[in-house]
């Protein structure tokens, strides 16, 4: 018999709302987070618009030394930090004293890319031959896994700490591996999350692939448009998503909290082969990742009652409704609830997985499934798949029992979790 | 021309946001090794040398550092670059 694993703390750092309450409000109400950024229009862009948490630099000092915060110029490790510390703060769970690591607890928290702002500043150094002035600082805001290590350092973890990169499903990926440490019995605790960087130099990549919207500039707040008939791409945001895993039995002894139980999950791609490649999903893989996770977690198609898509606001939204419809075999009104959290946020790339992960456990804790914003023109394909009262518009009361999220990246690399109510024997 | 006596005051100033949090700033005294007595990690020696730099406008080679083991060593480095200066 597998451990158990649930959840006992969130943190979040999302471009609609830091902090859990904040982030509550925000996705209850429909607020949007999404604003017109002059860098970008200043920079020529197409899409000057973006999600980017609001951080000042007095809550910045909650979270850093003066010593860490002198030279930071990363902001992933800003948002990572913060959520990630509020998560284990949440959790009820404290740092490990000064002498002695916390041997049971690891960190599995990804990013895409990391600090790239301070890789600007280091590379302009390095070629006005000025190597010498990057000082001690470059290296740990830069390399991929300076998160992990930010917050192992932090909290004094002395379990496995590592970071994970798998493009826009890295935060889903991370909670799967968590999840496995601890059922495999190697960790009783795993803060797991991911970051992304914000940014002209973590969005223009995108803005020459022309695949985010150029037509919303003067109405950022309607830009992203998931499952909408005139979804015209995924705007671009950033920020970063936390939670503390916990085996069941760690959980009930100290009497932490209990968001909900992660029932399993599964990762695959797509091999880019078929009609999957490195922008593209392959479906086949996607019915497959849901299906297996279905399998790992135990449970039928039919249990699934809620939906928290990777919806991204493109023209695949009715491709990726498909694929839930045919791997679960429902339709209709038999089709589960689904929501995006992207109309909100926008699509937080790395940090997606993980700040989406964090909005569908929030709607166990309120008993509600969070309205879709910007969906009232539900794209007709997805209507022909999905009753129109599946797809909430407006936050509904709901409780649900089984949530499944998933999220896909570039690379043809999938990830679904499965999360199931917890009920107090 | 700046004394000794604010040489040392500002020399402290930097160093105080280096120290670890259970490491007072008036433990720093002229005798103090960075690394052994003050807990200083040694990787943020190249940042105190930057600093230094900025404060006082001058520029610290590898051998300045090197040699820069207590803060006695960084007065008199910088005793000499400023010198150099003129």
């Amino acid at each position: 018999m597998n451990t158990r694993v649930v959840v006992t703390g969130l943190g979040v750092c999302a471009p609609n709302g830091v902090g859990l309450y904040n982030f509550y409000d925000s996705l209850q109400s429909g607020a949007s987070g999404i604003t017109f950024h002059q860098e970008l229009a200043d920079l020529g862009f197409g899409c000057q618009i973006a999600g980017k948490p609001e951080i000042s630099e007095s809550l910045k000092e909650s979270y850093f030394t003066p010593l860490q915060l002198k030279g930071l110029n990363s902001s992933g490790v800003v948002y990572g930090v913060m959520a990630g510390t509020d998560a284990w703060m949440d959790a009820g769970l404290g740092k490990a004293n000064k002498d002695k690591p916390d041997w049971d607890s690891g960190i599995i928290f990804g990013t895409g890319i990391l600090g790239i702002d301070k890789l600007r500043e280091s590379i302009y150094l390095i070629d006005d031959n000025n190597t010498r002035r990057l000082g001690s600082n470059s290296v740990m805001q830069t390399m991929a896994s300076g998160i992990s290590a930010y917050l192992g350092g932090i909290l004094g973890c002395g379990n496995q700490v590592t970071t994970n990169s798998s493009a826009c499903a890295t935060g889903t990926e991370g909670v799967i591996m968590g999840l496995e440490r601890i059922r495999s019995g190697k960790a009783k605790k795993m803060l797991v999350g991911s970051c992304n960087d914000s940014g002209p130099y973590i969005w223009g990549g995108f803005d020459a692939m022309r695949i985010l919207p150029s037509n919303y500039n003067d109405d950022p707040e309607e830009a992203s448009r998931p499952m909408s008939a005139t979804a015209a791409g995924f705007v671009p945001g950033s920020g970063a998503g936390a939670l503390v895993l916990e085996s069941l039995g760690s959980a009930l002894d100290r009497g932490a909290k209990i968001y909900a139980e992660v029932l399993g999950g599964a990762v695959n791609s797509g091999g880019q082969r078929g009609a999957g490649s490195m922008t593209a999903p392959n479906s086949e893989a996607v019915q497959r990742c849901i299906l297996d996770a279905l399998s790992d977690a135990g449970i039928e198609r039919s249990e699934v009652d809620v939906i928290n898509g990777h919806l991204t606001a493109t023209s695949k939204d009715a491709e990726e409704i498909k694929n839930w419809s045919e791997a679960l075999k429902r339709s209709g009104k038999d089709f589960p609830f689904i929501n995006s959290t992207k109309g909100m946020v926008g699509h937080c790339l790395a940090a997606a997985g993980s700040v989406e992960c964090v909005a569908s456990l929030l709607q166990y804790r309120a008993g509600v499934v969070f309205g879709n914003r910007n969906c009232q023109d539900i794209h007709p394909d997805i209507l022909k798949l999905v009753d129109v009262s599946q797809i909430p518009r407006k936050t509904i009361a709901h409780r649900p029992k089984i949530i499944a999220k998933a999220s896909f990246g570039f690379g043809d690399v999938n990830a679904c979790i499965i999360f199931k109510e917890y009920k107090k024997r | 021309m700046v004394d000794n006596d604010e040489r040392l005051a500002r020399l402290k100033e930097i160093v105080k946001t280096y120290l670890p949090e259970d490491v007072p700033i008036e433990a720093v005294e002229e005798e103090s090794n960075f690394v052994t007595e003050l807990n200083i990690n040694s990787a943020h020696l190249v940042d105190i040398i930057l600093d230094l730099e900025d404060t006082f406008g001058i520029r610290l080679e590898n051998e300045d550092m090197d040699k820069m083991q207590t803060v006695r060593d960084a007065l008199n480095i910088i005793d000499l670059k400023l010198l150099d200066k003129k």
